[in-house]
């Protein structure tokens, strides 16, 4: 059961991340995020992370990807026009991006020599109240600092997006 | 007899994979609001990574990690999209090429 339920949504979340990038229009690449991000939540699911399974649907999927749709649509972005690529960037660039690819496999696969493979419900510490307890006792500090770089950020995107207006 | 579970391998190629798809965007796309959603699969990719070895340690301080990550993401996407928007107000374009004041 965790076999299949981990391929069926690897595949959607490979599939729809390939179409991110190969759309043309950023509408239909905004979309099959929203089917990574929802894939991968299920994923998180299986790993026992409860809370941020949750939160990556509402955060990623829900807060984040509506910032870029409203973006989308208010500035009308049509399809992207396509200019000729140079060679260099397809005779070395594509290989590289395989290289790579092979490279992260290959160590992903010997990091963990001899370990079970994981079962739904193998780890059971990933609820909200393990969550909340490690970030206000343990990580205490990072989480006022996040909390500051949040108020900045808003400040920020306020700023920014008033002297438009001028 | 337990089914059989997926190896935690499976999950780091997955991540490994996702966030090939994420650099090939970044670096094909020539559109900025594609390019910035390629950042947002990258970073994704990466908090699965997280979670598989918080999985594989048995701790939650993945868990705590992955959740800044969504967090600093948030952000970046709200003050991010300000930019893009104050360069489309200034320039009228979203190419990447047409936005190159900095290259000369």
């Amino acid at each position: 059961m965790d076999v299949i339920l981990f391929l069926i949504f690897a595949a959607i979340a490979v599939v729809c991340g390939f179409n991110v990038v190969v759309q043309s229009h950023p509408i239909s690449s905004a979309i099959s995020l929203i089917g990574v991000m929802g894939s991968l939540a299920v994923l998180y699911l299986l790993l026992g992370a409860e809370f941020l399974a949750a939160a990556q649907v509402i955060v990623y999927a829900g807060a984040i990807m509506v910032l870029f749709v409203f973006v989308i649509m208010l500035l009308n972005a049509g399809t992207e026009i396509r200019q000729g690529r140079s060679l260099l960037a397809q005779v070395l660039g594509i290989p590289l991006l395989f290289t790579f690819l092979g490279l992260m496999a290959y160590f992903a696969k010997n990091m963990f020599p001899g370990v079970p493979d994981a079962h739904f419900g193998g780890f059971t510490h990933g609820t909200a109240l393990d969550v909340g307890r490690a970030l206000f006792t343990q990580y205490l500090l990072p989480f006022e600092v996040v909390s500051v770089l949040i108020l900045i950020a808003i400040l920020g995107a306020v700023v920014l997006a008033q002297k438009e207006m001028e | 007899m337990t089914s059989p579970g997926v190896p935690l391998s499976w999950y780091l190629i997955l991540s490994a994979v996702l966030f090939t798809l994420g650099i090939a965007g970044y670096l094909l796309r020539r559109n900025i609001i594609t390019v910035f959603m390629s950042i947002e699969l990258m970073l994704n990719a990466v908090n699965l990574s997280f979670i598989t070895f918080s999985y594989q340690l048995k701790q939650v301080n993945g868990h705590i990690f992955s959740f800044f990550v969504m967090v600093v993401a948030a952000a970046e996407a709200a003050v991010g999209l300000a930019i893009i928007l104050t360069v489309f107000k200034n320039r009228s374009t979203l190419n990447i090429d047409d936005v190159s004041s900095m290259k000369n």
